[in-house]
């Protein structure tokens, strides 16, 4: 993460600067911006419209209208989140329409009892990883993730891959910070209980 | 303490953010309870695997492509 500056007796994160630059016209400083944060937007879009096309797509859209949009950041929220939010709602969009105009809102399929309460009980090796090379494995996290609803996926993606905060997370989403707790937890059991399938230890001695 | 009781507490305590009255009786809970180990545990990976495992790497090609193509439309703006 980059240092934070003072300025005065306040501090300033570096990106606040950059995008003080890039407002005055700065199109260098706003290059700094999209390298420093371009992968993370990257992987965000991927996760949610699960289509590399629209995730590329999704990079290019989200960093152009962050620029346009640069006189409407307050300030008051990371330059991160701010982005992310951006990249989540385009990322939205392209699933929708994906979906030949289905809706689909981060409030879909929320309402499953899924992953309420763990039934698959069987526990897994300490390393369970280690039973599958790294690109059978990669393919097994990235399924099981794909078969969560969008809302319950975005949400694990920005907590637990991207590392945001709850309120950061509450803050992007526009969701209260219980809706995003309720998401978070429920996804993390749904994925637990799918990655169970491959990661249980032979016998199922952990039910009764 | 009931299972479901300490699965409403399970993301607070694997981040460890219960005070300590509740986190004794998460604790004394686990004790008598076999299957909200395994689930906490086990959870507990699964956030840890996802977490260091890079699924969607942005190759630097294309990612060079990309900000070159973001650039020059933010010149043009």
């Amino acid at each position: 993460m980059p240092d934070i500056q003072t300025q005065g007796t306040e501090e300033v994160h570096p990106d606040v600067l950059l995008v003080n630059q890039a407002r005055e016209g700065d199109v260098q400083a706003f290059e700094k911006l999209v390298k420093q944060y371009d992968r993370q937007v990257f992987r965000i879009a991927q996760h949610i419209t699960q289509n590399r096309e629209d995730a590329e797509d999704v990079v290019q859209d989200a960093f152009l209208k962050a620029y346009e949009k640069l006189d409407q950041f307050q300030g008051n929220s990371k330059f991160y989140t701010w982005l992310v939010r951006i990249a989540v709602n385009e990322s939205l969009m392209r699933l929708r329409k994906r979906r030949t105009g289905k809706m689909v809102s981060i409030d879909e399929d929320v309402e499953t009892d899924e992953g309420s309460m763990p039934r698959d009980l069987a526990d897994w090796g300490p390393d369970p990883e280690m039973q599958y090379g790294q690109s059978e494995l990669a393919e097994i996290l990235r399924k099981t993730i794909q078969g969560l609803p969008p809302g319950f996926r975005t949400v694990f993606v920005l907590r637990d891959v991207e590392g945001l905060s709850t309120e950061e997370t509450a803050e992007t989403l526009g969701l209260s910070v219980p809706a995003v707790k309720s998401r978070l937890l429920r996804a993390r059991l749904q994925l637990r209980e799918r990655l169970s399938r491959y990661f249980r230890r032979n016998k199922r001695d952990g039910a009764k | 303490m009931t299972c479901t009781e300490f699965i409403a507490q399970l993301d607070d305590l694997l981040e460890e953010k219960v005070p300590p009255t509740l986190k004794a009786e998460l604790e004394e809970h686990l004790r008598g309870c076999e299957h909200c180990v395994i689930t906490m545990n086990t959870t507990r990976k699964t956030i840890e695997i996802y977490r260091s495992h890079e699924l969607y790497e942005l190759p630097e090609t294309l990612r060079v492509r990309l900000q070159k193509a973001i650039l020059a439309k933010c010149k043009k703006c």
